[in-house]
């Protein structure tokens, strides 16, 4: 009896486990200039109903994981390793045509620019019919039905007379909303939101995360939230994954890496996050230096040129690459362990706290 | 405007004076008496802006010419009488159009089917042999004069072959269909390999930065067949520009093709301009660029309208 009853509260569909795995994802370009490992050896899961935040700067190989798990890697050059397991459905190496059966339907993505990413000549409603009807085998009638509701339920108003506009003939937030009205149309069980709000006026980013956060509990989705803005993902994030050079530098839930985060690298980030509680006097703590080349990454710790604790280990950092270490809460970092923490508690904390 | 500094004031700058331009008209071995009355009688005498303004009046309401042995009636758009065969202009021009007309459609079917869907392949399969091959033979296209791809295809598929019509004759559609493409099925070709190869290249470019776009991306993310994502998504959005150039190219090509029928010696206002030009005929000339810069006038119209039902951002501005 207890186990019917379980399985009965059990959201319908969600299997044991995660929904999407990632194990060792590896992408790697051939170019003129030499191979391009834009990710190299990543692996995180997200469960339904969960939202994972991948962090990094530009170049850190977020949008490419994202890109790979959508199978939208068309280039002959790209070469993709490891393991994407989306339910029970492994996507690396799985032939591009029924990838394309899962798109829209399992797993659908949400972009960065709305108005670039939605099409200019057709209708936000034909867009939106399109991605329905794609999937289901519906009249045009019952399809353009679902598409007004579906614009009614990301808070559109007068879907009735607002599905037959063009996108430019909508503002920013509305397009975006449109965006995810599009993405959620075949109730996918994984969203992927790549930068949903970089594009966004900051009143409207909070409006568009607050849809997402309210659309992911009633839809019961995984959702990969994908950004280099830590307040997005101090919003929405159940855990987050902060990448750099490609790799994973950190994993642990939101509340570890927020608040007892132990790899330099998100020291640097939450340093560099302005905020509105403290006195406007105060300086940003920018990280030095730019992200490195993904050509040419630096050797053993890709972070250490930029890192301010490298002579606290020595030449270990130039020499040897960390390994991701630690059980829920991972950190690739050679300062033993509780150095981290005491550096942090002594060092950091007081400053970006 | 264009019609009246060309035409106009050309002969003039060229050192024509009225009595030399009346010896066309009537020989040289008229009298000075008889010239002179010509003369008068064509108003070479009166200023340029007055002579301008008859032709003007005489296309928009028509004219009564005065043929000395009596005057005859020219009704509008009356482009007046040639120099040299002393016949209105309008009945050839209405003889002329249909076989220009015949040639341009045609042509332009060939061309924008081949072009584009040679400029597509080319563009999803960049850098492929068939991406590298036809654009070659692009570059070859839109290099290779067309009295030359003329002449030699002639000579290959009419004279060697026999599998084409020779040239020269032109049958209307309406008499016998056949007949009317097999006689223009070579010029076609030719005209629309210069063409073909010019929207070949123009596509692919187009089609190459549409497929980059953020919404091709999007229409992939979708789940739509890569056959929906390239034709429903990039071609659409490719093919605005194409739809521009067409306009222009079409309009130019309805005012007659002057070489690819003078080497198919086809019966076309482009060899009406071509033969009143070496024959001194003014009236031929300025009528047939009247006819060129009204169906470019009209194709450009056409394009805009177009563009409202392509673009619907031109639509709200």
């Amino acid at each position: 009896m207890t186990t019917i009853a379980t399985e009965s509260i059990k959201p319908s569909g969600a299997g044991e486990g995660p929904y999407l795995d990632v194990r060792d994802l590896k992408v790697h370009f051939t170019t003129d200039d030499g191979l391009v490992k834009s990710v190299d050896g990543v692996s995180f899961s997200i469960e339904r109903g969960k939202t994972l935040g991948i962090v990094g700067e530009s170049g850190s190989g977020k949008s490419v994981t994202s890109m790979s798990i959508m199978g939208l890697h068309t280039a002959k050059n790209a070469k993709i390793e490891g393991s994407i397991k989306i339910g029970d459905e492994e996507i690396v190496g799985k032939p591009i045509d029924s990838i394309r059966q899962l798109r829209g339907q399992k797993m659908a993505m949400i972009f960065q620019d709305p108005l670039s990413a939605l099409h200019p000549f057709y209708t936000v409603g034909d867009q939106i019919v399109e991605a329905y009807q794609i999937h289901n085998k519906v009249s045009k009638k019952q399809a353009r039905q679902h598409a007004i509701d579906m614009l009614d339920r990301v808070g559109i108003p007068e879907p009735s007379k607002r599905i037959d506009a063009y996108p430019h003939q909508f503002s920013g937030g509305m397009r975006q909303r449109a965006m995810i009205a599009m993405a959620l149309s075949c109730d996918p069980d994984l969203l992927i939101a790549d930068e949903p709000t970089t594009a966004l006026d900051v009143t409207v980013q909070a409006q568009i995360l607050d849809l997402i956060r309210d659309l992911q509990k009633e839809f019961n989705s995984a959702v990969l939230m994908i950004t280099h803005d830590l307040g997005v993902v101090a919003e929405l994030a159940d855990d987050i994954m902060v990448m750099y050079a490609g790799r994973c530098a950190e994993y642990g839930t939101a509340d570890q890496v927020f608040n007892h985060p132990e790899h330099p690298y998100t020291w640097g980030l939450l340093g560099s996050m302005p905020r509105f509680d403290k006195p406007p006097t105060e300086r940003l703590l920018p990280i030095k230096g730019t992200p490195p080349s993904l050509i040419q990454l630096p050797s053993g710790c890709a972070f250490n040129p930029r890192c301010d604790f490298k002579e606290r280990v020595g030449e270990r950092c130039v020499r040897e690459r960390p390994e991701l270490l630690g059980d829920d809460h991972q950190i690739a970092c050679h300062l033993p362990p509780s150095e981290r923490q005491q550096i942090w508690t002594d060092e950091i904390a007081p400053r970006v706290k | 405007m264009v019609t009246f500094a060309i035409f106009f004031m050309m002969p003039r700058l060229a050192g024509a004076t009225p009595e030399s331009m009346a010896v066309r008209y009537v020989g040289k071995s008229a009298d000075p008496n008889t010239i002179q009355a010509t003369v008068k009688k064509l108003g070479f005498d009166k200023p340029l802006h007055v002579q301008y303004w008859d032709w003007v009046t005489g296309v928009v309401a028509g004219k009564t010419i005065d043929t000395g042995a009596g005057t005859e009636e020219c009704s509008a758009p009356c482009l007046g009488y040639s120099y040299r065969t002393y016949s209105p202009i309008m009945p050839e021009v209405k003889q002329r159009f249909p076989v220009t007309l015949s040639l341009a459609v045609g042509a332009a079917v060939i061309w924008v089917t081949f072009g584009v869907s040679v400029g597509v392949i080319s563009a999803l399969k960049r850098g492929s042999i068939f991406d590298r091959a036809a654009m070659t033979i692009a570059l070859a296209g839109v290099s290779l004069p067309i009295f030359w791809t003329g002449l030699v295809s002639l000579a290959i598929f009419s004279y060697q072959l026999g599998w084409t019509a020779p040239g020269g004759s032109f049958t209307p559609i309406t008499e016998n269909p056949i007949k009317w493409a097999y006689d223009l099925l070579l010029p076609w070709i030719t005209l629309a390999l210069l063409f073909s190869a010019q929207y070949a290249r123009l596509t692919r470019a187009g089609m190459l930065e549409t497929m980059s776009e953020d919404y091709i991306r999007t229409a992939r993310a979708k789940g739509l067949p890569e056959r929906t994502v390239v034709v429903k998504h990039g071609l659409r959005s490719a093919l605005t520009p194409i739809v521009t150039i067409f306009g222009l190219d079409f309009g130019l090509l309805i005012g007659g093709a002057v070489l690819t029928e003078t080497a198919f010696s086809l019966p076309g206002l482009g060899q009406m301009a071509l033969q009143g030009t070496k024959s001194n005929d003014l009236p031929k000339v300025i009528a047939v660029v009247l006819i060129t810069a009204v169906f470019v006038a009209i194709c450009n119209l056409i394009v805009d309208l177009v563009y409202l039902v392509l673009d619907p951002r031109v639509r709200t501005r």
